[in-house]
């Protein structure tokens, strides 16, 4: 597998009332193109910095991050990040929202490729509403939809669906699977779910607490569908849960 | 049927208030202050013989131009201050010392530089409510969530799109908001500086309706008539709120 994304011992630390806090230490990893890699770590570990760092929001301390062999300098829509707050505008209908990023289409292709990926995430219908008048669930399917229509090469996706009830969290899951059977996408997943990770991923590293560095990897070899009540799948419950120190409360 | 109920108790206030103004007008046989029938018949008055349309006339048109100056010039001031740090910090202390001069304190200045004519109440207006809509303008691009932004910068979108598709609607609600306050002091102002130096509109309405012959029924129903035509703007403004594409902000 080609390598899409190199990380190379990024660290950074921020000021804290004079002090510096270190969030993340001497992080390196790679993600296969095509990969679907989640990244676990407990809360406040320093997760959404580094994932702000892959995306290009905040610059790293030191350290390297190549796409495809490329130094990554400023975001853009090659990879585009979906975060637990998500980002869809209120002021703009869902079909408005989707052809955000369509930049270089005429309007009537943006037209056909917005309602196009409101139809695959289930949405169709719903082309002239207003986010206000969606509830959680349909807001995460448009931010899919948002982040499709642009084909991008990455998706990365910071805690996408932990502000979701938990049937709702399952369906999008589910969901997200789905849309990837169709378009596959190069997915970084940075999460505090570990079922969550161990239903979705190929490859699950495990982040310390801070400063954070990477602790642990698992490879999931489970075919889609997964169930995450068989066996293979508890086992594995258990040994991540045991390098995140909590193998008491495992059950 | 609901909204009457709701009405109902409003309604009731301004009844008793009104009972209460008659009798004690009544009672006291006051020669000056009117019934609130002399205040009606008053107003009759003026309807027939076409002054109240003209003054009602004059003092909108005075509203309107100053008013729409300002929002000319506000909207893109805010838009430019909250976005550029430099403008902020260079502009904005000047800003915040001549906000809380009194427009009334201007009047002195506006007449020496513009004379007695439509212009002074014009720049009156301007000046009073370009403030608080530059202000509210700023704040609203202060307040844009990062994530909105982040997202945009995410997309690659060019800095038009950036403009027209993010920043503006994001603020709008604010600029809605600051519109709102900007007419409300415009509406407060344009009577004041009419009843200093001009021949037309409601505040000289009142000021010549006093200074003719003590008309205090007419005073009243120029009172009454600047209360209900600011009410009738505030709803105007109201109406903004209400477009779908602004509701996100306000909607619960």
């Amino acid at each position: 597998m080609r390598t899409k994304i190199e990380v190379n011992g990024i660290r950074k630390s921020f000021a804290s009332n004079g002090a510096e806090l270190r969030v993340v230490e001497d992080v390196s990893l790679t993600v296969g193109d095509g990969e679907f890699v989640a990244i676990v770590g407990p809360s406040g570990c320093g997760k959404t910095t580094l994932m702000n760092m892959v995306v290009g929001f905040v610059q790293p301390d030191s350290g390297s991050i190549l796409i495809d062999g490329v130094q990554r300098a400023e975001p853009n829509a090659k990879g585009i990040l979906i975060s637990q707050q998500g980002s869809i505008f209120p002021w703009l209908t869902v079909q408005q929202n989707l052809m955000f990023g369509l930049n270089d289409h005429p309007q009537a292709d943006k037209k056909g490729v917005a309602d196009h990926y409101a139809a695959l995430v289930g949405l169709k219908g719903f082309e002239a509403s207003y986010p206000h008048e969606l509830s959680g669930g349909m807001l995460k399917r448009a931010e899919l939809a948002r982040a499709f229509a642009v084909k991008p090469e990455i998706l990365y996706m910071d805690e996408p669906f932990s502000a979701l009830d938990a049937l709702t969290n399952l369906r999008m899951r589910n969901e997200l699977l789905r849309i990837l059977e169709e378009e596959r996408h190069t997915v970084m997943l940075i999460t505090h779910d570990v079922e969550e990770a161990i239903h979705l991923a190929d490859r699950i590293m495990v982040l310390s607490p801070r400063p954070t560095r990477i602790q642990a990897m698992f490879n999931v070899d489970l075919a889609h569908p997964r169930k995450l009540t068989s066996p293979e799948v508890q086992e594995l419950r258990v040994a991540i849960l045991h390098e995140l120190g909590v193998d008491r409360n495992a059950g | 049927m609901n909204k009457i109920k709701e009405s109902l108790p409003a309604m009731a206030v301004i009844a008793i208030l009104l009972a209460a103004w008659w009798l004690i007008v009544a009672e006291t046989h006051s020669v000056i202050f009117p019934t609130p029938w002399q205040v009606v018949t008053g107003t009759v008055e003026l309807i027939k013989d076409g002054t109240l349309f003209m003054h009602i006339g004059a003092s909108l048109m005075r509203v309107g131009v100053g008013f729409s100056l300002a929002v000319l010039v506000a909207v893109p001031l805010g838009l430019w201050l909250g976005w550029v740090k430099g403008a902020y910090s260079t502009l904005n202390p000047l800003f915040q010392i001549l906000r809380p001069i009194s427009p009334i304190a201007w009047i002195p200045i506006a007449i020496l530089w513009f004379g007695v004519g439509n212009a002074s109440p014009i720049y009156l207006i301007f000046i009073s409510s370009v403030f608080p809509m530059i202000v509210q303008t700023t704040a609203g691009v202060h307040t844009i969530e990062r994530r909105y932004l982040r997202a945009a910068q995410n997309f690659g979108v060019s800095r038009r799109t950036l403009f027209r598709q993010v920043v503006i609607p994001a603020v709008l609600p604010q600029i809605i908001v600051g519109m709102r306050i900007g007419l409300g002091v415009a509406w407060l102002v344009v009577v004041a500086a009419e009843m200093i130096a001009l021949r037309s509109g409601l505040g000289y309405l009142i000021i010549d309706s006093r200074n003719a012959g003590n008309r205090y029924d007419l005073v009243i129903a120029g009172m009454i008539i600047i209360g209900l035509i600011g009410l009738l703007l505030d709803g105007v403004m109201r109406l903004l709120e209400g477009l779908k594409s602004v509701r996100w902000r306000y909607a619960h």
